[in-house]
């Protein structure tokens, strides 16, 4: 860099881009947060959705599954589960854990009641209803 | 040491290396997890191993940075440190505020244990990389204001510097950011927006100013290139970082529910995030190529021209890889994330505070630099960790490849589990690597016990 740049320039262009580029992303955020409810699903946000999501934290599920393609890479993918598997196969998969099968991956049993697992398979049917783009390629995850 | 006070970053330094090694052993864990799977289950079940993995090398990470400030912000203000006194307090505080956490995810199971530590007052536990219980969030927020409030007041008595701004700046934004973790709303879509406020704004965002800061000082004093060169460098890097990393967030809205204008902002500004990053790489090169002094310590100018490459590599081209909102589409939450992740927090982040730390501790240990001996073992850890890295990173790359292509692509596309099962071959290759990885990091803690001739040192 030659000696006309300066330290100041390029600091005052520091500043300059970020504050431009950060006010740049709130009004991204901004105008995001009026376009989200027509893609979020909010109106299926019951009470039993959000405990639902609520057992899903706590049971740190994210610590070996992907949602919406966030989380661990261990075990598949749950954003479409509902739509894969369904609610009955969802809850008795669940409660048959662990499968004990020697050398394959092992998913705890976390002795959900019956409660938290309905409120488990609407938080995990509302998250399939989410507008994705079209987000996993298939039905696999 | 030219200010007494830099020496509380002794033990910052000290426990961000242990907390490393826990780090790799749990790696270890998971590696061996991912193909004989019921390893240490139930004891230790995958997701435990995870959280402990990821939230050590945050917390390593952190005690790294603190350490490094409280050593970089005595010389850059050429003042002593406010309150030495506060910031060995916060060390114990964190420290003992992080093991607890840490037996806390290992003796208890997690629902017990968010329900032990007031998750239900304010529910900000089981997201990924947040899953720190409620007191142990506040706390890291007590321990940063603490830190902060000592540099800060450091920073007021004393000369500013644009290294001191800088890393300033990103220790600032690193705490501000991080209450974005205490904001968990019950819609998904929104949690997911604003979780990413604490994640990439943090790692491709502040983090980077940490991280140019820290370069630029060890650079300053290994190769005596005028500070007005190096600093006005770091300003130009910082800006090309935050400019196009802070609509890069926009990569991680392609497919959470976010409007689809995302997918062009995110897959065009993140796909400048290269850009930054390699002039980093050309920024170290170029520093020591016009060096003025033949520094003692050639381990610290050996990890501060590593860290310029393998950030370039880990964060720039493998993030690159994955990035456009095409591609990302079939590659979003595979192994290929996983490849991506390893090397850019190796090149980036680990082994900038491994450079502070090269650089510093034999200063805190009272000599220029460590004999030749123990340069060379930590110079054979260095490249036994790098090439280790860099192989960790091909095997999952070439996994993730695999895996894309059977589940995602193929015409009949396989569930996952039977995909994993195909590309078991590469996990095992990572687990040898991951193994190489872990001697190279005990050759590197062996390198500080490690004595030797006395004309090296006196030399320095």
């Amino acid at each position: 860099m030659s000696g006309t740049f300066t330290k100041s320039m390029a600091r005052n262009i520091f500043f300059g881009g970020t504050v431009f580029f950060a006010l740049l992303f709130l009004a991204l955020t901004f105008d995001s947060m009026q376009a989200i409810p027509k893609r979020d699903n909010h109106a299926n946000l019951t009470p039993a959705v959000v405990a639902g999501k609520k057992v899903w934290e706590t049971n740190n599920c994210i610590g070996c599954h992907t949602l919406l393609g966030e989380g661990a890479y261990f075990a598949p993918e749950l954003g479409n589960v509902y739509k894969r598997r369904g609610p009955d196969f969802i809850k008795a998969w669940i409660k048959s854990q662990p499968t004990g099968a020697p050398g394959r991956r092992q998913m705890p049993n976390f002795h959900l009641s019956e409660q938290q697992l309905d409120d488990l398979v609407e938080f995990l049917k509302y998250t399939s209803e989410i507008n994705t783009a079209n987000w996993p390629p298939n039905i696999e995850g | 040491m030219q200010y007494s006070s830099q020496a509380v970053a002794k033990p910052y330094f000290v426990a961000a290396i242990g907390l490393f090694i826990g780090q790799v052993l749990f790696g270890l864990i998971m590696g061996l997890q991912y193909v004989i799977g019921d390893f240490l289950f139930p004891a230790i079940p995958f997701n435990v191993a995870r959280m402990v993995h990821t939230n050590l090398l945050i917390v390593w990470l952190l005690f790294g940075f603190m350490g490094s400030a409280y050593y970089m912000i005595p010389e850059e203000t050429e003042t002593e440190l406010y309150s030495p006194k506060l910031a060995i307090t916060m060390f114990w505080i964190f420290l003992v505020a992080g093991a607890l956490t840490i037996v806390g995810y290992l003796a208890v199971p997690y629902a017990e244990l968010a329900r032990m530590t007031g998750n239900d007052l304010l529910e900000t536990m089981g997201r990924e990389f947040l899953e720190q219980p409620l007191v142990t969030k506040l706390g890291i927020v007590v321990v940063a204001l603490a830190f902060l409030f000592n540099l800060t007041m450091t920073m007021l008595k004393g000369r500013k510097t644009s290294v001191g701004l800088v890393l300033m700046m990103g220790l600032w934004g690193l705490a501000v950011m991080f209450l974005f973790s205490f904001y968990n709303p019950s819609n998904l879509v929104m949690d997911k927006y604003f979780w990413w406020w604490v994640v990439h704004l943090w790692v491709e965002g502040v983090w980077e100013l940490i991280l140019g800061a820290l370069l630029a000082f060890v650079l300053i004093k290994v190769t005596g290139v005028d500070r007005e060169v190096i600093e006005k460098w770091l300003y130009v890097i910082i800006t090309l970082t935050l400019v196009t990393g802070i609509i890069g967030t926009g990569h991680h809205y392609f497919w959470i529910g976010t409007p689809e204008y995302w997918q062009w902002w995110g897959s065009v500004f993140s796909a400048l995030e290269p850009i930054p990053f390699f002039a980093m790489t050309v920024f170290a090169f170029n520093m020591v190529n016009r060096r003025r002094r033949e520094h003692p310590n050639k381990a610290a100018v050996l990890w501060a021209l590593g860290t310029g490459v393998m950030a370039f590599l880990g964060a720039g081209v493998w993030g690159f890889l994955h990035t456009l909102a095409p591609v990302n589409y079939y590659t979003h939450g595979t192994q290929i994330t996983a490849a991506h992740g390893h090397m850019a927090f190796y090149g980036a982040y680990a082994m900038v505070v491994i450079t502070l730390i090269s650089y510093a501790m034999p200063i805190l240990r009272g000599r220029a630099a460590n004999s030749n001996k123990a340069q060379v073992v930590e110079m054979w850890s260095f490249w036994l960790m790098t090439i280790a890295m860099v192989f960790i990173t091909l095997f999952l790359t070439a996994a993730g490849i695999l895996q894309v292509w059977l589940q995602r692509m193929s015409t009949n596309p396989m569930p996952f589990m039977a995909a994993q099962e195909q590309v078991a071959l590469f996990y095992w290759l990572r687990e040898g690597t991951g193994v190489v990885f872990l001697i190279g990091l005990l050759m590197y803690v062996a390198s500080f016990f490690i004595g030797g001739d006395e004309a090296s040192q006196k030399a320095s």
